[in-house]
């Protein structure tokens, strides 16, 4: 346009141009871009290369365990049949993270779904008191509550005779302890940031606070409730010390109980190929996910506050 | 408030065809409030508050070992000791040799902790708000940096203790490139070290995040109007960055130093139970607790949870964390404070209002 308003003589040629828009960049900004590019390359480098380090474990030859080569050579399967050799029992362990993990998120999305609405939505004097109990309890040290439910459990106490020993109930109440807070939490910051007005419009047209709920904000609230519940299943999958205390049997034991106690096949040894491939087994499926949904995990870890 | 509009109405004209309720300023939100919170509260009833309680009975008794000197027996049941399980550090310290000299297990894992939090949530803080500033400033590439952050995040704490297990074994990688032969993950201060790595690698990059989240808030033209008045890239990052970061980054430490302080996974399954040097107060009171010594493992626990309390409570109070976040709470705490002052200036006692920052209806 410039061009073509502007007299022939000091008309300038479409590389001048190009030349003259390109902004000026002096070599105070070519450095901070390096540094940046560096510093990027530096982050990236520090998450992924221990776990590239277990990848490149799990595929060396089971006696190379420890093999400190980059790349393994010859590269090699075998460790990820040595895994599910029955005397490790990894994939009932699978098997059982996976009920306990689904079974605690449904639970707490079920209960935190209306405890969180309330809590972001409706007026109510106790609420400061119910949101500083409910931030607490994911302040607990998971261990003091720990060795009561432990002696509730195994029938220590009178009043409650029952042996919860190596059963799913064991390991999916006390989750609870800290699933429930870590969603409820989410679910309110989710709940807060749907516009209110979404509500009043509905409850205008004559709907109760329940229907407004039901049909207006749950299925608007569809992607933060989703991503709770991918954060409260990490959550629980991760877990260890509950998992530990009541699953005693090799057949109770979760994915991670099972690999803190890998002997492998081969008994002399730490089996180093076998527990990587084991970790690897467990933790590929999550990062798979957590990449796919990166967006709004960060979103949902950003919006809770909270681990 | 989604109703206070229409309540106010009603409460302004008073309702002829309904028949009257027993407080106007009521909408029944309270009601389906409690209706809705109840079950979740029930639950936490039941998985932490029944349990704290049982702790704390539990931590004033202790089961008999020794021999009864007048019948000759071990006596059955537990008997009460008051706070025997408590002073029992000074009465018979159970002495081990860790990091710091010969003392008292439950002393050693108290240090121990407080070293590891300090440690870690130090380097993790300084790495996180590194990396935020790092990808703030980036165009390109923001989300493959970002993909990357989350694996660290995503790996059970036990499978990334196997990994730096691996890493650090005598015969490892570590070793390797440092061209040494240092046993990391004997009962040594080199095994602290293996654990701040380690747990510092996990969690930078989730205070990153948080930090990176709080950084985008901070409008551009702050920093524009700064330039223009002549303040550096230091000055900026002082006077601008941090203060502005600061409410985000202050929750995510506080959660981090109240996760470090009871760390059990990363120590039992990178160097073992029974390691002194590692030893967290998590771990002695789960080890009391295996050998059913449920009433000196309840008093350890409770131990740390004071601690926990204690350190959250200066969280609160000395940096201003504002874990709760929720504006109608903290609008109702200014007030109060308010009234207290106003109450203390005029040197009378006033009777606190409940609430007046509502449109109508606050209390049913």
């Amino acid at each position: 346009m410039t061009t073509a308003t502007a007299p022939a003589s000091a008309r300038v040629t479409a590389e001048e141009l190009a030349v003259l828009t390109k902004p000026r960049r002096g070599g105070k900004y070519w450095v901070s871009q390096i540094g940046i590019i560096l510093g990027m390359a530096f982050i990236v480098l520090y998450c992924v290369l221990p776990f590239y380090w277990m990848i490149v474990s799990s595929l060396r030859l089971p006696t190379e365990g420890r093999d400190t080569t980059f790349w393994p050579d010859p590269v090699s399967f075998e460790n990820y049949p040595t895994v599910f050799d029955p005397n490790n029992g990894f994939g009932r362990a699978l098997l059982n993270s996976l009920i306990v993990s689904l079974t605690t998120t449904l639970l707490t999305l079920l209960l935190g779904i209306l405890g969180a609405y309330a809590l972001a939505r409706l007026r109510f004097w106790a609420k400061g008191l119910v949101l500083s109990i409910i931030i607490a309890c994911s302040m607990f040290p998971g261990i003091t509550l720990l060795i009561p439910l432990f002696k509730m459990f195994t029938g220590a106490y009178s009043w409650m005779p029952i042996n919860w020993m190596n059963t799913y109930q064991a390991l999916i109440i006390p989750s609870l302890s800290f699933g429930l807070p870590l969603a409820v939490w989410n679910l309110t910051a989710f709940f807060r940031q749907l516009p209110v007005e979404l509500e009043q419009a509905a409850m205008v047209d004559g709907c109760t606070p329940g229907q407004a709920f039901r049909k207006i904000i749950l299925p608007l609230a569809a992607p933060g409730v989703f991503t709770t519940a991918i954060i409260t299943f990490i959550a629980v999958w991760n877990e260890f010390m509950i998992a530990l205390t009541f699953g005693t049997r090799q057949d109770m034991y979760t994915a991670v109980v099972s690999i803190s106690k890998f002997t492998g096949a081969y008994g002399y040894d730490t089996p180093w190929g076998t527990i990587m491939a084991a970790g690897v087994l467990i933790t590929v499926p999550l990062i798979i996910g957590v990449l796919i949904f990166q967006r709004r995990i960060v979103a949902g870890l950003t919006a809770g506050g909270v681990k | 408030m989604s109703q206070g509009t229409a309540t106010t109405l009603a409460g302004n004209t008073p309702p002829i065809t309904r028949k009257p309720k027993k407080n106007l300023l009521s909408d029944g939100q309270g009601t389906l409030a409690a209706i809705l919170i109840s079950p979740t509260m029930l639950v936490i009833l039941f998985v932490v508050g029944i349990p704290i309680l049982l702790s704390l009975r539990e931590s004033v008794f202790l089961k008999a070992t020794a021999v009864d000197p007048v019948t000759g027996l071990i006596p059955e049941g537990e008997s009460f000791v008051g706070l025997g399980n408590f002073t029992d550090i000074f009465n018979n310290p159970q002495v081990v040799q860790g990091a710091w000299g010969p003392m008292d297990r439950l002393v050693n894992s108290f240090v121990n902790v407080t070293f590891f939090t300090v440690v870690c949530v130090v380097l993790e803080t300084i790495l996180g708000v590194a990396m935020a500033l790092i990808m703030a400033r980036a165009f390109r590439g923001k989300g493959f940096v970002r993909a990357a952050i989350l694996i660290p995040w995503a790996i059970p704490t036990v499978v990334s203790a196997r990994m730096w297990g691996l890493i650090f074994d005598s015969n490892g990688v570590m070793n390797a490139i440092l061209g040494q032969k240092i046993l990391w993950l004997a009962d040594n201060s080199y095994s602290q070290m293996a654990i701040v790595i380690a747990d510092v690698w996990k969690t930078a990059p989730f205070i990153g995040l948080l930090t990176l989240a709080g950084l985008q808030t901070i409008p551009a033209d702050v920093y524009e109007a700064a330039r223009v008045d002549g303040a550096n890239a230091w000055q900026q990052f002082v006077r601008i960055t941090l203060p502005m970061v600061k409410p985000a980054l202050v929750v995510a430490v506080l959660f981090r130093t109240l996760d470090t302080m009871r760390m059990f996974d990363l120590p039992w399954a990178m160097v073992g139970p029974g390691k002194y040097y590692v030893e967290t107060t998590s771990i002695l009171a789960y080890v009391e607790n295996n050998q059913l010594r449920y009433g000196s493992a309840a008093a350890y626990s409770l131990v740390l949870f004071a601690y926990i309390v204690v350190v959250a409570f200066l969280f609160v109070k000395l940096l201003g964390a504002d874990v709760i976040g929720d504006d109608e709470s903290r609008a109702l705490t200014a007030q109060r404070k308010r009234q207290k002052e106003l109450a203390k200036a005029s040197n009378q006692k006033v009777k606190l209002a409940r609430s007046t920052i509502t449109s109508g209806e606050g209390q049913s």
